[in-house]
């Protein structure tokens, strides 16, 4: 059990070397292995999962170095829920790259998959901001290769813009990480949030820059609002599956929103007051209108989708932006729902795209699409879910935002924006369904190329992307009507994130290697270690585990 | 020491963001690398400006340069060395596929007026 923390990132990181190295040019063996990678994956976010929903906070120490000096790896109730969210999204979308064909359009799709799975849940899992900057930086390299994959002019293009846009992010985050270190001296998340609780108001000038730099560094990752560009040119010019698999991207950023502002610059911090109520919310509610008024006005479904990404991230951030504990819980579960929700609509319109010939993805009415009925069903339900309309998860997410909106003061702004964004998004949903789906009808002039309907058959016939797609579909339904149980663990997940006293201790008082003496001159530490350590902590990478209350 | 190195990063940083500016892909990527330039050289201070001072524990030694800055510099130069190679290459396939090495997106391209607009010129040379 003790090395199983760093598992969910070895595993994907050798298997995509082992790929590259191998398999090179055996798509079978890659795809193979790349599914059994994933489902190790998941069964390993599963045990971690298990394992941390008693409110048991894990911590391993990386070469063994204890905390504020080594790297360490958490897992709390947080961290295993989001390892877990990523590595169920990415068995779907997975097969579904598999069926459809793309990883078979370009070189090394699965390699990049399993490069970019080791990223996310090493982002998720760390606990150390610089190492945070790392993890960021391998699932931002293996996705600038899935962004470009298979080419194209205008992916090509779109995939200049992605990197360039987070090459600065990337730097201003290093920016953040070196105002960090220059006021506290530790980029250990444990570790700062002792120091910053100890900084005098007084003197607090650069640790608030550093506050307010880090916040938009995760806010370009959440694409909110002045931070946003990048995402529509990105998502919707992606391939399919890596679209749907950077639905689970934009978490990220929220993610790191989440844990930084519950453990490092806490509510109840004087020095980073007003952050949220007077900078976050705002944003967060602008993001929604924007991203409802971007599906409303968007000239193709693929952006329409891009677009309510935008807005379900606002909607995310708003529940965040309350920060309380109950705001928290809804955000998490609109995270869950969204990341479906957006990942099965963007598979859809790759559906929908390879279906309606030379129409693709605009608004002109083309014939109607192959198998159409149980697209337009699967349309309806994606949809429905995503604008928030009951029955499904996406209502009771908005709802629990909405209830977590009255304890702010800005209530009737949050109530307003979110009512009225999602009619909008209803109504751009509604036209994009009616016009692709329903006013669709051969063209009386033209017949239809006889190629373009034998190749949308040959493309009915698999049924795997129909599969995957419907297994997205089912967890979101899941979501739905398992909501009070899942509720019930996201609520003890905030309530773990609001009292960080157990992190910080684990984290801080777990003991790695004893250095014998300080230093000396020509021996090395690796050396003295073994002897100094043959006592009572003889376990290499020990870990140590502590319960809540 | 102090001002040089402050003027040195606050220079950096202005002509980079100046460079990300541009239209074509080439100047931005030359402010991501002067930026980049500006970061690595603000970790470095991060940790104090200490000149001959040794980084690791010595005997009868009392003022240290923190090890720690360093090392993240490294890790930062490795990172956007890696980065910059990757955006140069995708920046040349999208320059070598659509004949056109503008940043923005390529609806906006007939409203700039440019007569020297690549778009146009590659389009009489294909």
């Amino acid at each position: 059990m003790t090395h199983w923390l760093i598992l969910p990132i070895l595993l994907p990181a050798m298997l995509a070397a082992m790929l590259v190295l191998v398999a090179r040019y055996h798509l079978m063996i890659q795809r193979v292995f790349s599914v059994a990678g994933t489902l190790a994956v998941f069964g390993l976010a599963v045990g971690l999962f298990w394992q941390a929903s008693d409110g048991t906070v894990s911590v391993y120490l990386l070469g063994n170095w204890s905390a504020p000096f080594g790297i360490v790896l958490v897992a709390d109730r947080l961290s295993t829920l989001m390892v877990l969210l990523t590595s169920t999204l990415a068995i779907p979308v997975l097969l579904y790259a598999i069926g459809s064909g793309w990883d078979a359009r370009g070189q090394h799709f699965h390699p990049l998959f399993q490069f970019q799975l080791m990223g996310i849940i090493g982002a998720f899992l760390t606990g150390d901001a610089f190492n945070l900057f790392v993890f960021f930086e391998v699932l931002l390299i293996a996705s600038y290769g899935l962004m470009i994959h298979a080419g194209g002019s205008k992916r090509l293009r779109a995939g200049t813009q992605y990197v360039l846009y987070n090459l600065l992010g990337s730097t201003l985050f290093l920016f953040a990480l070196g105002t960090i270190y220059a006021e506290t001296g530790t980029l250990n998340m444990a570790d700062l949030a002792v120091r910053v609780a100890s900084i005098d108001a007084a003197d607090s000038a650069g640790i608030r820059v550093a506050a307010v730099l880090l916040l938009m560094v995760f806010a370009v990752k959440a694409a909110i609002l002045p931070l946003h560009f990048w995402l529509p040119a990105s998502y919707s010019e992606a391939p399919a599956p890596v679209a749907a698999l950077f639905a689970i991207m934009t978490k990220v950023g929220a993610y790191c929103i989440i844990r930084m502002f519950t453990l490092v610059f806490p509510p109840d911090l004087e020095i980073t007051q007003g952050l949220f109520d007077v900078w976050l919310m705002p944003a967060a509610l602008l993001t929604v209108a924007l991203g409802m008024l971007g599906v409303l006005g968007a000239k193709s479904v693929d952006r329409m989708v891009a677009f309510s990404v935008i807005g379900s991230m606002g909607m995310l951030l708003a529940g965040v932006a309350v920060f309380t504990e109950t705001g928290i819980t809804a955000a998490l579960y609109y995270a869950v729902h969204s990341t479906f929700a957006a990942a099965s609509l963007f598979l859809l319109v790759d559906v929908i795209r390879s279906r309606r010939g030379a129409a693709a993805v605009s608004f002109d009415v083309a014939p109607p699409i192959v198998g159409g009925a149980l697209v337009a069903g699967m349309f309806f339900v994606a949809a429905i879910a995503m604008a928030g309309l009951p029955p499904l998860s996406g209502f009771i997410g908005k709802l629990l935002i909405l209830d977590a909106a009255r304890s702010s003061d800005l209530m009737w702004w949050v109530w307003a924006t979110i009512l009225v964004g999602s009619l909008v998004a209803v109504v751009g949903f509604a036209r994009a369904g009616s016009v692709v789906f329903w006013k669709a009808h051969q063209p009386a002039d033209k017949g239809a190329p006889d190629e373009a309907e034998e190749d949308a058959e040959s493309q009915a016939a698999s049924v795997l992307p129909m599969i995957s797609i419907g297994a997205l579909l089912a967890l979101l339904i899941g979501l739905t009507v398992a909501a009070g149980p899942v509720t019930r663990v996201l609520s003890a997940t905030s309530a773990q994130l609001f009292n960080p006293e157990t992190y910080i201790s684990v984290v801080l008082t777990t003991q790695g290697k004893q250095i014998k003496a300080g230093y000396d001159t020509h021996g090395d530490t690796e050396k003295d270690a073994p002897e100094a350590s043959s006592g009572a902590d003889a376990t290499h990478g020990s870990s140590l585990t502590k319960k809540d209350n | 020491m102090e001002l040089l190195v402050a003027t040195a990063i606050g220079a950096l940083t202005a002509a980079g963001i100046y460079m990300i500016l541009r239209l074509r892909t080439f100047p931005v990527i030359i402010g991501t690398s002067l930026l980049s330039y500006a970061v690595n050289v603000f970790l470095f201070a991060s940790g104090r400006l200490a000149i001959n001072a040794p980084p690791v524990l010595r005997d009868g030694v009392e003022v240290y340069a923190d090890p720690l800055p360093q090392a993240l510099v490294l890790t930062a130069i490795v990172i956007s060395f890696g980065m910059t190679a990757v955006v140069v290459m995708i920046a040349l396939g999208s320059y070598l596929s659509a004949d056109d090495d503008m940043v923005n997106a390529p609806e906006t391209h007939p409203g700039s007026g440019d007569p020297a607009d690549p778009a146009q010129r590659g389009g009489g040379a294909l």
